[in-house]
């Protein structure tokens, strides 16, 4: 087989630069290196006019004005503020959160550092797909209740909320609504208008842009969200997020989200393509395959299977010229297995046994079909020496 | 993570692997669960009866640091006398694989599997 090795197969983790978000960068790496708050002179205006056109390219692939798009450093900065500024802006109307029980570490470790601090968090639990439905949503709302944050498509599992129905409960119970979107913006469509989100969070280098920068969309009117800020400084960014702006990480970020909306629907339709060939292949190749996630209600991209008998970390090092990641307790620094898989129901055996891949824009055929020979072989040579594989296939 | 040649070439090519008669009287049997990750270990050695490890097999549900335990004290065992067998510990194991600190804890299993597997021999025949 003609393919390149190593094979990416992990763009839920991060993406490469696409090179023409590199190009619209290079300029406000060198010469053009102003500060955006430098009101005075040129080199400030140049460097301020690229951040508002990138701006509004970043609002515009979630519907969104420029006026709305805080600058962060990345999605985990823009869920503690969106969560930590809701809760200490809002605190005098009530103290409850609701959110999920498989919202990515940067949602549940700013609402356990609330709940240290006088705040009551529902942690939801998702069904077995890993959706959080809006009926679980309501019967947890209280008269405290002033924020619920549910992430749109989940990085583990790929498995997208049903945001508009969160949305329209929140407006119509008047409690704000924050969405982690950092694995959904450019993948599948958003619109904070219709979709009735009120903060949403975002991150350039899932989508093919630069490291180091995300956004927070934080809407201005019905009703108009107030954060308190947690970066004090400069006041810049409308007070919300002080410090000095990145801004060739910033025009980056525009470009991605530039081309993302100009390709995504395309991109999209192809890599699921590519994707369903290889649960396809590996399924009808491997027994005692599981998928994780939903079946359909999942990203384009994202494919996370649980190979009993095999361990995850195994796995990977078996197939070392292909990247995917895994939930096993083996990888992870706590011994713990992945809190995702546990929060859908998986058992602690299968989410030993799990693999995320996460197919990119560059993915190929070619590549796809050398990925399941790999996971084919490595699984069979793990199980032919894996104790739980004998009992269970031993009659 | 960095894993040694000697560590890499255990996890791909492992030796001994397999299972031998649980019923067999000169076979002793351990089945280690790892507390910290719950991964799985069998080990199996075949004893002659002036106490000497003449054949091994083990198998392993396990990261690949665990794999690479096993194998290597599958060769180690060989030949060895029972006492010689219970002097091996985990340190020795993961020094020998360069385990990086975060993976020592996988060649513990292997050094209670050694010591299960003994007894077990040793309950067998008495010598207990
Ligand atoms: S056996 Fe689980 S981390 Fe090595």
């Amino acid at each position: 087989m003609d393919v390149k090795t190593p094979i990416y197969m992990d763009h839920n983790a991060t993406t490469p630069l696409d090179s023409r978000v590199l190009d619209a960068m290079m300029p406000y790496l060198t010469e053009a290196f102003g500060n955006a708050a430098s009101h005075s002179h040129s080199f400030g205006w140049k460097a301020e006019a690229a951040v508002e056109t990138a701006r509004e390219q970043i609002g515009k692939i979630i519907a969104a004005e420029a006026k709305d798009m805080v600058i962060t450093s990345g999605a985990t900065e823009a869920n503690n503020l969106a969560i930590k500024g809701v809760a200490e802006m809002y605190a005098e109307k009530g103290r409850h959160i609701i959110t999920s029980a498989i919202e990515h570490h940067a949602v549940l470790d700013p609402c356990k550092y609330l709940a240290q601090h006088g705040y009551t968090i529902t942690f939801l639990k998702p069904d077995k797909f890993g959706v959080v439905s809006a009926e679980q949503v309501a019967a947890a709302l209280t008269d405290g209740t002033i924020l619920i944050s549910i992430m749109a498509a989940n990085n583990e599992i790929g498995t997208l909320a049903p945001v508009a129905q969160i949305g329209a409960l929140a407006k119509s119970k008047g409690v704000l609504f924050h969405s982690d979107a950092t694995q959904a913006v450019g993948k599948v469509h958003l619109d904070v208008e219709a979709m009735g989100i009120d903060l949403l969070s975002m991150s350039a280098h899932k989508l093919y842009g630069p490291k180091g920068v995300g956004a927070l969309y934080v809407r201005r009117r019905n009703p108009r969200v107030k954060l308190a800020c947690q970066m004090h400084g400069g006041g810049h960014e409308r007070g919300m997020r002080s410090g000095t702006l990145n801004v060739p990480g910033i025009v980056g970020f525009g470009k991605a989200c530039q081309i993302a909306a100009e390709e995504m629907t395309a991109d999209a339709a192809r890599i699921a393509a590519l994707r369903d060939r290889l649960e396809k292949g590996i399924m009808s190749a491997v027994d005692f395959v599981t998928l994780n996630g939903h079946p359909t209600q999942r990203l384009p991209n994202t494919l996370n299977l649980s190979f009993a008998y095999v361990e995850g970390e195994a796995l990977m090092l078996k197939m070392r010229d292909v990247a995917v990641s895994t939930g096993s307790a083996c990888t992870s620094a706590s011994l713990e297995p992945s809190h995702v898989l546990a929060g859908i129901g998986v058992g602690d055996d299968l989410a030993h046994s799990s693999l995320r891949f996460s197919l990119g824009k560059s993915t190929t055929e070619g590549e796809v079909d050398y990925v399941i020979a790999k996971v084919v072989t490595a699984v069979q040579q793990l199980r032919e020496m894996s104790p739980l594989y004998e009992i269970a296939t031993k009659k | 993570m960095f894993f040694s040649e000697k560590m890499l070439d255990h996890f791909e090519h492992p030796r001994n692997v397999g299972s031998m008669d649980e019923a067999d009287l000169s076979v002793g049997t351990a089945t280690i669960t790892a507390t910290q990750c719950g991964d799985v270990t069998k080990l199996q050695l075949r004893i002659s009866d002036d106490g000497r490890i003449v054949d091994t097999r083990f198998k392993t549900f396990g990261c690949g640091a665990a794999i690479a335990s096993g194998s290597l004290a599958t060769e180690w065992l060989k030949g060895k006398t029972v006492e010689e067998a219970l002097a091996i510990t985990n340190a020795h194991i993961a020094q020998e694989l360069e385990l990086p600190p975060a993976k020592v804890h996988c060649s513990v299993m292997t050094e209670e599997a050694v010591r299960d597997a003994v007894n077990d021999w040793k309950k067998k025949n008495g010598k207990l």
